[in-house]
């Protein structure tokens, strides 16, 4: 334990002195490295938009209220699309990452030199780029509608199911999977009683989870012309309707509530 | 669903034409513009998570169970629900509106994110925490500050430091998409490549984003391990 002399006394210290020195040292650096970005940043801003905005804001608000709720009667077939996109591309992906997971677990992988690599940069490519990303390439492609949204979710979900996927059959207890060899099952025998059943949990969570994040994102695609509530959202804000755009907040800010309970209460039961 | 497969099927003779245009990805033509944009990205990324981090501790604590007292404890869940509903690029919008395009519109929507995200997981760490090491500490007779520094800071550090590198990297993924509603950032460098049909120059961007999140990925990875 780290002791200083102090006159007569020993005073206790956390830290010994070298290291106290190189937790300073490290904080120096953060916050150089912090105050240089933020200089960078403030040099590109317009302060004097950024003082005005309580005003605007103060201005948006009273726009905003009351919110229109003779809207709604329009937003029932958006919010329906929404939710769709979000299923259907959570199942695509599902489909879709189960043997990319397969693949690029280390104990499964049939060749760890050649096919594992394909697969984790299947899943990072899928993982780093955004879904409205997505959607604006597939908009171009197979033109504006819910078709380009499930298939922008489905293309960047693949990344995170298959990822988490992965490392839970890497997780998995290895003496359930030996058994099963020592009995004499074939390689595909062996996946599906020694490794699938133990991955089932973690499989179910995960694309709970995962359709709980699509329902959030596939809010937005809509802005980019790939369907669901981001269209009407998109609309009434470049209209500067502000009284449909708050009943359209309200209704998003509802559906993931009861998207996120439903979820929870699915994992809750699972787990 | 209304799939309509004519257009489906145009779009698949043209995808042909569309996917050739990618390549090979330009990196010369839009260099100045695009290094512009990354480097944007980068800064708005690093500000934001540390913003967002400092601004979440506090309210992170309030949301702890077994730290804060009943209404605090409501009031900071309330916080975190609020900025973990919308999408960062809702809040760009709003954000552009109320202080004007530029990155710090970007900045401001990815803090709040930030907030959203690493306060919850801060609380459910403190939650789950090894209570009988605080009881120790405060049995010592350490003030409120010494007890967060001493018995509850050393038993989240090494998950939060591990959080919060993972921040990073989703901070640095939507900043690329908060420049499409102007934010600034690589998004506005890419919306515009895609809007002048210059495909190959958003092959490149999209493979530099790519690549930065892979390092990023690795990294976190490491420094994790470090930690620990």
């Amino acid at each position: 334990m780290p002791v200083k002399q102090l006159a007569d006394t020993r005073v206790w210290q956390r830290r010994t002195n070298r290291k106290q020195f190189a937790v300073w040292f490290g904080w120096l650096i953060g916050v150089a490295i912090f105050s240089y970005c933020w200089q960078l940043i403030s040099d590109k801003t317009i302060w004097e938009f950024v003082s005005d905005a309580p005003e605007q804001a103060a201005d948006m608000a009273s726009r905003m209220v009351p919110p229109k709720w003779s809207y709604m009667d329009t937003l029932w077939a958006p919010i329906w699309d929404t939710i769709s996109i979000a299923t259907l591309g959570t199942v695509i992906a599902i489909i879709i990452a189960v043997p990319v997971a397969f693949l690029a677990a280390r104990n499964t992988t049939p060749s760890a030199k050649f096919v594992r690599p394909v697969a984790l940069f299947i899943i990072v490519s899928s993982r780093s780029i955004n879904s409205l990303i997505w959607a604006l390439m597939l908009v171009t492609l197979i033109g504006p509608g819910v078709l380009a949204g499930v298939v922008a979710i489905g293309l960047r979900s693949i990344g995170f199911c298959a990822k988490l996927l992965y490392e839970a059959i890497e997780e998995i207890d290895t003496n359930q999977e030996e058994a099963v060899i020592a009995t004499g099952a074939s390689r595909g025998q062996q996946l599906i009683y020694g490794i699938v059943p133990q991955i089932m949990p973690a499989f179910a969570g995960i694309s709970v989870f995962r359709w709980d994040i699509n329902i959030r994102e596939s809010t937005v695609l809509g802005l980019v012309g790939a369907g669901g509530i981001g269209l009407q959202l998109d609309a009434s804000i470049s209209t500067l309707t502000w009284t449909q755009v708050s009943v359209i907040l309200l209704v998003i800010l509802a559906t993931v509530i009861v998207s996120e309970w439903v979820s929870a209460k699915i994992r809750h039961s699972i787990i | 669903m209304e799939v309509n497969w004519g257009r489906v099927a145009e779009g698949t003779l043209r995808s042909k034409r569309f996917i050739m245009a990618f390549f090979p990805p330009d990196f010369t033509s839009r260099w100045d513009s695009i290094v512009d944009g990354i480097l944007e990205s980068i800064w708005m990324a690093v500000t934001s998570t540390v913003v967002g981090i400092i601004l979440s501790i506090p309210v992170g604590l309030g949301a702890a169970r077994n730290l804060a007292y009943k209404p605090v404890y409501y009031a900071c869940r309330g916080i975190l629900a609020i900025s973990r509903t919308f999408p960062e690029i809702i809040l760009a919008i709003f954000f552009v509106k109320l202080f004007g395009f530029g990155p710090f519109a970007g900045f401001l929507a990815l803090s709040v994110g930030t907030i959203g995200f690493y306060g919850k997981l801060l609380a459910e760490d403190i939650e789950a925490m090894d209570p009988v090491q605080a009881e120790a500490v405060k049995a010592v007779g350490a003030g409120w500050l010494q007890w967060l520094n001493y018995s509850i800071q050393p038993q989240v550090m090494p998950r939060m430091i591990g959080l919060g590198i993972y921040r990073l990297d989703i901070n640095f993924r939507e900043s690329s998409v908060v420049g499409i509603v102007g934010g600034g950032g690589i998004g506005a460098t890419l919306l515009t490549s895609f809007d002048r049909y210059e495909f190959d120059s958003a092959a490149a961007i999209l493979l530099i984003i790519i690549s930065i999140v892979m390092v990023l990925e690795y990294s976190s990875g490491y420094i994790r391990r470090w930690v620990q």
